[in-house]
């Protein structure tokens, strides 16, 4: 355990006490203790940007489980320190928001913070963990935050169905990816991902690669929700604003493309590798762009849009991929995408985090989301305004936000791609530009829609349900530090440059950065009429007629059938699973026990049978066999007898009186085979057992039979002999064969030394095996207090009936 | 003697299968008694038997029988009577609120589900 | 249903005593001799059942105002604190002690933790069997 560790855990151990805080302190909003966490993490994590910044790393491990190569290994850097930063940075601005946004009184804030710690802890793991297994573990567990961020007012059908779904589609992804996981460490031997990564030209050959590939990006996809896999997204924005700004767009949403760039370096050498990432990276981009048009819920607007853009992110890593496809650094013009891929994460976190808190504001203030309903509140909220046009502009990609900046690098990035003679670019590669051209038009065409819908326009108050005024100043401290921030980068790109950029990228494509070297990253506002500043005019030109005749072609998105889409398939393919396994299941769970047991008996005959079969196991050894005396002839007989009184017996108390007898005589036994504690123990237990069959006996009905029919009984006849007899095959065949030595001598030897006891049983169970004897006295409290509650609390409940009636 | 116990075993098991197929409650409880006993003479049987003296050291004998069955049996017998106990309420209990014993009538219906 | 059997009632108070002796014997043999907290604590239900069937459960409840179901828990307790406690020595949970100590009246005596061990499974074997037996017995 180190500081780093402690880092990482600190959000778990801070939810511990949040309930307390809740409960204890309800006058001061819980948010503002938690606040603290972030900001102290964040301040911690900048401490890390000196060394970073020459591309050295911070390494801290601690054993796991070390018998299976599980170490919880904690590594700092460039690509993770960035994510850190993110995480605990966002953290704490969408904290500061909370506070404002959801009110002490009404919401139930320890939920809310103990899950949006939880996922804060889990995505620090996330980013840090160098041992995928690690990763692995946090990875879901960040699945499981956002399922309950999304479900936090579960009281909404809606909330539940976008959990379930999201949670479905992560959680399929993340199983996947530990699939590949796997695949990685047996064909790798190690979890490291660096240790990985320096065998990355071996894997390379290794049969089962693809398929590690293929996995592992589906982990990734599902939880960057990239095409097809999108459709969890738009539903996830049931979730309360602050979580949409912090998971769904600038932090849990890129865990993906986290992984993407983490695992470049083994993969990318693969040209799978950059035709998957790269054409869905750009497919999902002009896709979520193209859909993000025909939304009417702002927060639906934003979602598309966070869907595009991780699209956007996604094709560049794609593209940089090709980067390492050069052994130099010389004229490498791929590893631009790479940084472009860096500094567009960056910015969107910014410009998407300050969208979403506005999103937030409208909503908080008029009641509602839907653009068909707002308009002209550009004079209530001047403030807000501002911001939403910064953080829209850029999205657009509109100078002099850094939105610009990266969109202008994207575009380079597939330009270049066309002259690339590598994986069959010739044919295809065309399409890489112009669908990101496209989709950029369509990107432009909604950050006007989000920003003139609301904003300017009829202003409608009969449709609001408040009347809107701005926003306290605490909600708007948050969306004007992220503004500024877009401002600031767009400006003055090169502060991060060096600082945060370069580290990164450079994570991405280690066999590039030799010692001591840094990647060229300067980032300038102007190169010339080149191609790509053609594309941005072009895009705002066509983007800005298309704009002002959107009413016009609008009605074309009715044209797609509403039926085939991916969410009808998603809801079928679910209704499907759930009608199929319901059906299954009441093919044999008939509610009958008996059925049950004939399952379990038939099973057990079969299994055992075919094994004993197949095996040879049978065989009998009567050379060394105990000898029989008189006395156990006795018993054999009585215990004989007992069985059969049972099974003939017409009234209960003689089966009663049966059954003890056979409990003695098999007390009996155990005083011939020389166990007296067992024989004492039986004794006593028979006693009370009677006993107890003696007190229940009044309540218990009569034995009837039923009127069984001859077949039924046949039918039991059957299975009960055929247990009997594999049963007495196994005990022959067991003592005929006896594989290995018996552990008895380690007890005889051991039983004074070390335990200083002379009842081998009794040391045994109090002390060699203390463990069962736990184990056995829990499961008899247990039982116990069941029976209590079987009896006590029915009195209890029928009181109560009564009481009401 | 191991053969012999085999049997004996076997026939336990069996009848103790064939009662637990039985409609009826109280044949079923029985049943599950008898199962455990059929168990905890196969778990000794197979430790082998009667070589050597009681495992007590105070015997000072030159060899003890297993140990280890023994012990794994006193947990089995003491859980067994839990069980059984458990099993007994239950059974009272199921009863008494559906006024049956009858096995086929106790199934639940998809009505209540 | 209320007995008076006046024999039986008298018999089994000394019986009772006996027995209660026997199963106290039986629970502090169990290291050396056959016996244990499991018989002990079996034993020792017995002597109380045997009281049940001679009385009446109020008159029985009345002489031993015990609640079962919290002897379950101290018996709980011990075992696990027993198997605890060695972590506090910083020796895997589990780890028992024992050593020979010199004790009035009774003299050089071992004492091992394995017996608080079993005196927690002696506690809970009591508790669960009379907690069986009184509810069952209760509810008429």
């Amino acid at each position: 355990m180190s500081l780093l560790h402690l880092a990482i855990f600190s959000p778990f151990l801070m939810a511990i006490f949040v309930p307390f805080l809740y409960k204890g302190l309800k006058s001061i909003h819980t948010g503002w203790f938690v606040l603290a966490l972030p900001i102290l993490l964040f301040t911690y994590f900048i401490g890390f940007l000196p060394i970073t910044r020459n591309n050295g790393t911070v390494e801290k491990s601690f054993d796991w489980i070390p018998s299976l190569g599980i170490h919880f290994t904690a590594y700092v850097d460039g690509l993770g320190l960035l994510f850190a930063l993110l995480i605990t940075g966002i953290g704490a601005l969408v904290v500061l928001y909370s506070i404002f946004y959801l009110s002490k009184e009404k919401e139930s804030l320890h939920n809310f913070y103990v899950y949006l710690l939880l996922f804060m802890g889990a995505m620090l793991g996330v980013v840090l963990s160098d041992n995928l297994i690690t990763l692995y573990m946090f990875w879901e567990l960040t699945s499981i935050s956002s399922f309950l961020l999304i479900a936090y007012w579960y009281d909404r059908e809606r909330s539940r169905y976008g959990a379930l779904k999201s949670m479905l589609l992560t959680v399929f992804g993340g199983l996947s990816m530990l699939g590949g996981i796997l695949l990685l460490s047996i064909m790798g031997d190690t979890f490291s991902i660096r240790e990985l990564i320096s065998q990355a030209g071996e894997l390379n050959q290794h049969p089962l690669f693809l398929f590690a590939l293929i996995l592992i990006l589906l982990g990734a996809f599902t939880k960057s929700a990239q095409f097809p896999f999108y459709i969890w997204l738009p539903d996830a924005m049931e979730a309360p604003t602050p979580v949409s700004a912090y998971l769904h767009s600038a932090t849990m949403v890129k865990a993906g493309i986290y992984l993407v760039a983490r695992l470049s370096p083994i993969f990318a050498f693969s040209s799978y590798w950059f035709w998957i990432v790269g054409a869905i990276g750009i497919f999902t981009m002009f896709w979520g762009s193209f859909n993000a048009v025909k939304q009417t819920d702002l927060k639906g607007i934003l979602a598309f849009s966070t869907v595009s853009q991780l699209g956007l992110i996604m094709s560049l890593l794609g593209v940089g991929a090709a980067a390492l496809h050069f052994d130099t650094l010389n004229d490498n013009i791929y590893i631009a995408a790479v940084i472009a891929a860096v500094f567009h994460l960056i910015n969107h976190a910014t410009f998407k985090g300050s969208l979403f808190m506005v999103v937030g504001i409208v909503d908080h203030e008029t009641g509602t989301r839907d653009i068909r309903k707002l308009g002209g509140l550009l004079s209530f909220m001047p403030v807000t305004f501002t911001i939403a046009v910064i953080g829209a502009f850029s999205m657009a990609g509109l100078p002099p936000f850094n939105g610009f900046l990266s969109k202008e690098m994207f575009f380079t990035g597939m330009i270049q791609l066309v002259n690339l003679d590598l994986f069959n670019l010739e044919t295809w590669g065309m399409l890489f530009p112009i669908l990101a051209w496209i989709g950029s038009i369509f990107t432009f065409i909604y950050s006007m829609m989000f920003v003139f819908k609301t904003f300017s326009g009829k202003y409608q108050p009969e449709k609001l349900d408040k009347k809107p005024h701005e926003a306290p100043v605490g909600m708007l401290i948050s969306p004007i530090i992220l503004a500024f921030l877009v401002v600031l980068f767009g400006l003055f790109p090169n502060l991060l440059s060096y600082s945060l950029i370069q580290p990164a990228a450079a994570a991405i494509v280690p066999s590039l950065v030799g010692p001591g070297e840094l990647l060229d990253v300067h980032i300038s506002h102007w190169h010339g009429f080149n191609p790509e500043l053609w594309m941005t005019i072009g895009v705002i030109a066509v983007g800005t007629l298309m704009y002002l005749t959107l009413s016009k072609w609008i009605k074309l998105y009715a044209l797609f059938p509403g039926k085939v889409t991916l969410n009808a398939l998603y809801d079928t393919s679910l209704y499907a699973a759930e009608r199929g396994s319901y059906t299954l299941t009441k093919a044999y769970m008939n509610g009958f026990i008996r059925t049950y047991l004939v399952y379990i008996f038939a099973f057990f005959i079969g299994i055992l049978g075919f094994t004993m079969w197949t095996r040879q196991a049978l065989t009998i050894d009567t050379s060394n066999l105990a000898p029989i005396g008189v006395y156990e002839i006795v018993l054999v007989v009585i215990i004989t007898a007992g069985i059969f009184t049972i099974l003939f017996a017409k009234s209960r108390l003689t089966s009663i009186i049966a059954l003890g007898a056979v409990g003695y005589t098999v007390s009996l036994f155990f005083v011939i085979f020389r166990a007296p504690d067992l024989a004492l123990t039986q004794l006593v237990i028979e006693t009370v057992s009677v006993a107890l069959f003696l007190l229940c006996f009044y309540h218990l009905p009569k034995l009837n039979r039923h009127e069984e029919r001859m077949g039924f009984k046949l039918g039991n006849l059957i299975i009960s002999l055929g247990v009997g007899a594999v049963i007495s095959l196994m005990a022959i065949s067991a003592h005929s064969n006896k594989m290995f030595e018996s552990i008895a001598s380690f007890y005889v030897e051991n039983t004074y030394k070390e335990a200083a006891g002379k009842n081998m049983v009794n040391v045994i169970l109090v002390d060699f095996r203390g463990f069962d004897t736990l184990f056995e006295i829990s499961v008899l409290a247990i039982a116990g207090l069941g029976i209590f509650g079987l009896i006590k609390l029915r009195l209890a409940k029928k009181g109560e009936e009564a009481d009401e009636n | 003697m191991e053969i012999l116990m085999s049997i004996v075993i076997g026939a336990l098991f069996a009848s103790s299968v064939y009662l637990m197929l039985s409609k009826s409650l109280l044949r079923i409880i029985i049943g599950t008694g008898l199962l455990s006993h059929g168990a905890h003479l196969l778990i000794i049987t197979m430790g082998g038997l009667k070589r050597g003296a009681a495992p007590l050291l105070g015997e000072k004998a030159a060899s003890y029988v297993d140990p280890l069955p023994q012990a794994l049996i006193l947990t089995a017998i003491v859980i067994s009577f839990g069980v059984t106990a458990l099993f007994l309420v239950l059974a009272y209990r199921a009863y008494q609120e559906l006024g049956t014993d009858n096995m086929d009538e106790m199934r639940g219906n998809e009505a209540n589900d | 249903m209320k007995t008076n059997d006046v024999i039986l009632q008298t018999t089994s108070k000394v019986v009772f005593f006996i027995i209660i002796l026997f199963a106290i014997h039986l629970f502090f043999a169990g290291h050396y001799h056959p016996g244990g907290g499991f018989v002990g604590g079996l034993m020792t239900s017995g002597a109380l059942v045997l009281l049940l069937l001679a009385f009446d459960i109020k008159t029985v409840a009345k002489g031993f105002p015990i609640d079962y179901k919290i002897l379950i828990g101290i018996g709980l307790l011990f075992a696990i604190g027993t198997a605890a406690g060695a972590l506090v020595f910083n020796v895997p949970f589990f780890t028992h002690v024992f050593g020979d100590v010199y004790l009035p009246i009774f003299g050089e005596t071992s004492l091992h933790t394995a017996m608080l061990f079993d005196l927690g499974v002696y506690l809970v074997v009591i508790g669960v069997t009379m907690t069986i037996i009184q509810t069952i017995g209760e509810s008429e």
